[in-house]
């Protein structure tokens, strides 16, 4: 097998993957809001209902329960559908059969019917959107039993996860975030899986360990580019799944750093960051030397003005500046 | 208030046309689906069954009437009162039982109990015990069926509550756009718990609701089996000749209460001249009497199918207490297949 790879961005590595897993296998279709239109999916979807059909790529009316439903039972029937929200916040809608039908299903039915569906949450905020059109809600997903849940966070990864999210036997929601969008990467061209439940370790360091997910990962590599400079030498963990989680990796690393700061862009009561900090103190407190801290988005739903956006979506200032804490503590 | 319009004699040339083996093989699923639910009853008010039951009885013509225009390949979706889609579209009656006593035997290992029955052999794919909760993968599975072009139908069975549920309307209106081969059974048993439709629902014609999405909607009653089956089989058809979903109210009534062996009656949810009314129009003895007037059956074939369907009772029963409770190392390592 040729491997041919090439630079692609995160979004065209996205719109690739879809092509190729509908072009390979019938049993995957596409169905949500949005699907074939710009101010929903960006170019992510660009081309498919030309090639497939409306037969298999579908769009819909605004009925997310439904639509989420009729995905489950396509699932059970065989199919492989990936079923598209366009904002997260949409996706409360359709929790009925996200958390009580599709995730309980294989288990409450004696592991005799699975429902091998692939939610698609994107995350689109900033821009001066607000509370309702901002929403990075993963920990929600993740509290729930029999969901995976997934957050890649470079063009590699979209695609490998995307295609372990279709062929994973279990309900996955496939969390996209907008903002990696123009992020460029080497993508090889043949599909290709990335496992589920297996973060990486993005950069290597001595001093302190950054638990990021998603976007903020790309936030936590410029903070640890810029201590670099003061030799301070920061391991950046991106987990790429939250559950299940790569609980090993991260123990790892705290045993080598012993300082640990955790972001995600999601809120921070009961956050994935809680969750990361808790596994630590549990399984690794004899390796910490200083308190795990948290950089999340403040407890506060999402403000629209611009000068508020600033203030409220973390970055790598606040994440030095987390860092520079615990060293100062340490 | 209304439709007693709607129980009336089951009509010999109604069921002119039909097979004598039909009509009497539903008969027979009627009185079994009756017999397990009395059975049920009695175990629950003995305490010798915790699991709360929704029980089916008095409502028996629904299931048997749909599923057996069905095919075993057919899906059925079903509710928190599910014994009797479960039994009429082909479950076991072993594993039935076992499940409701817990066991590792059960159709869903002793994780579903009395509300979350399967057998997807049979085509029974599962029951949900949110209101409204399976109408839209009913949708679902049909919509994977046009997409193979299997010929496969689905069925959605709920109830009257269900109506008050947005995902309905939300399910009617994409299974009627994208001409999708599902059949939508509402089972109008005018109670939502504890709730008579007339207090919840601004309007009782939930036909009605569902005609304005553009699909073919009927009310019948659903206490008589010839005419659930009759009317079933053209959605059938309808369906799977690429013509799209169809909606069927089938006015019934649920003998015991929302939950348990009683009759709400001790509640005062309900009048006992209402209940008797009901039970004086039983669904399973207007078709025994139209089975012995018109000489398809006679009373001691009638006692043969009964005193058969009490041994397969027993049977189950005794199969379900001697069968072991599911390992409690089990369900924590399948969370996910």
């Amino acid at each position: 097998m040729s491997i041919v790879s090439r630079n692609l961005t995160y979004a065209q590595a996205l719109n690739e993957t879809l092509h190729q897993l509908l072009e390979n296998d019938k049993k995957v279709i596409l169905i949500g809001q949005g699907v074939i239109s710009p101010w929903y999916v960006g170019t992510t979807t660009a081309g498919l209902i030309d090639k497939f059909g409306d037969k298999r790529v579908i769009d819909t009316p605004v009925s997310e329960n439904a639509i989420t439903g009729v995905a489950v039972g396509a699932a059970i029937a065989g199919l492989r559908p990936i079923v598209e929200h366009p904002r997260m916040d949409f996706m409360h809608l359709a929790m009925d059969q996200i958390a009580n039908q599709a995730a309980n299903w294989y288990l409450m039915f004696g592991y005799r019917v699975s429902v091998p569906m692939t939610i698609w949450g994107i995350i689109n905020r900033g821009g001066e959107q607000a509370a309702q059109h901002s929403q990075a809600l993963q920990a929600m997903y993740a509290h729930i039993p029999g969901l995976k849940v997934v957050m890649p966070s470079t063009p590699h990864d979209v695609k490998g996860l995307l295609v372990a999210s279709v062929y994973d036997d279990n309900p996955v929601l496939f969390i996209d975030d907008r903002w990696l969008y123009q992020f460029e990467g080497n993508v090889p061209e043949e599909l290709y899986s990335e496992p589920i439940g297996k973060g990486v370790i993005r950069k290597e360091g001595k001093d302190v360990t950054i638990v990021a997910t998603s976007y903020m990962v790309h936030e936590a590599l410029e903070a640890s580019s810029i201590l670099e400079k003061e030799n301070i030498g920061v391991e950046v963990i991106d987990l790429r799944s939250l559950k299940p989680m790569d609980e090993e990796l991260l123990f790892e690393s705290v045993e080598k750093t012993g300082r640990v700061v955790i972001t995600d862009g999601g809120w921070k009561t009961c956050g994935i960051a809680a969750e990361v900090s808790a596994l630590i103190v549990e399984n690794a407190f004899g390796y910490l030397k200083s308190p795990i801290l948290r950089v999340t988005l403040p407890d506060t739903p999402a403000p629209a003005s611009s000068v508020l956006e600033k203030d409220y979506y973390p970055n790598s200032g606040n994440i030095i500046a987390a860092i520079r804490k615990l060293l100062n503590k340490g | 208030m209304i439709l007693k319009d709607y129980c009336k004699p089951i009509d010999e040339t109604e069921a002119e046309e039909l097979e004598d083996s039909i009509l009497v093989d539903m008969y027979v699923k009627m009185m079994k689906i009756r017999m397990v639910e009395e059975q049920i009853a009695e175990l629950v008010e003995r305490g010798e069954i915790v699991c709360p039951c929704h029980l089916y009885t008095g409502q028996e013509a629904v299931a048997a009437g749909v599923c057996a225009s069905l095919s075993n390949d057919d899906y059925a979706f079903s509710t928190h009162r599910s014994h009797g889609h479960y039994l009429a579209k082909g479950g076991g009656l072993k594993a039935l039982m076992a499940e409701i006593y817990g066991r590792e035997t059960g159709c869903s290992r002793g994780n579903g109990g009395s509300m979350h029955l399967v057998s997807p052999e049979t085509g029974f794919m599962g029951s949900s015990a949110i209101v409204g909760g399976s109408l839209p993968i009913a949708v679902g599975a049909a919509l994977a069926s046009s997409l193979r072009d299997n010929g496969r139908v689905a069925v959605s069975f709920f109830g009257d509550g269900a109506a008050t549920e947005g995902v309905l309307y939300e399910s009617l209106n994409f299974a009627a756009l994208k001409n999708i081969p599902v059949i939508f059974v509402c089972e109008n048993n005018f109670y939502s718990t504890h709730m008579h439709i007339s207090s919840i629902q601004s309007s009782v014609e939930i036909h009605e609701k569902a005609e304005v999405f553009s699909l073919p909607s009927f009310r019948i009653d659903g206490n008589n089996v010839v005419e659930v089956y009759k009317t079933t089989r053209n959605a059938v058809g309808h369906a799977r000749t690429g013509q799209g979903p169809t909606f069927i109210e089938c006015i019934t009534y649920r003998w015991r209460g929302h939950v348990g062996p009683k009759r709400d009656l001790e509640k005062g949810l309900r009048t006992a001249e209402e209940l008797e009314w009901w039970v004086s129009n039983c669904a399973v003895k207007r078709m025994e009497d139209f089975l012995f007037t018109a000489g398809k059956m006679t009373m001691k074939e009638k006692d043969e199918v009964v005193r058969k369907i009490d041994g397969e009772i027993q049977e189950a029963i005794a199969f379900a207490k001697e069968s072991p409770y599911p390992k409690t190392t089990e369900y924590r390592r399948k969370v996910f297949k």
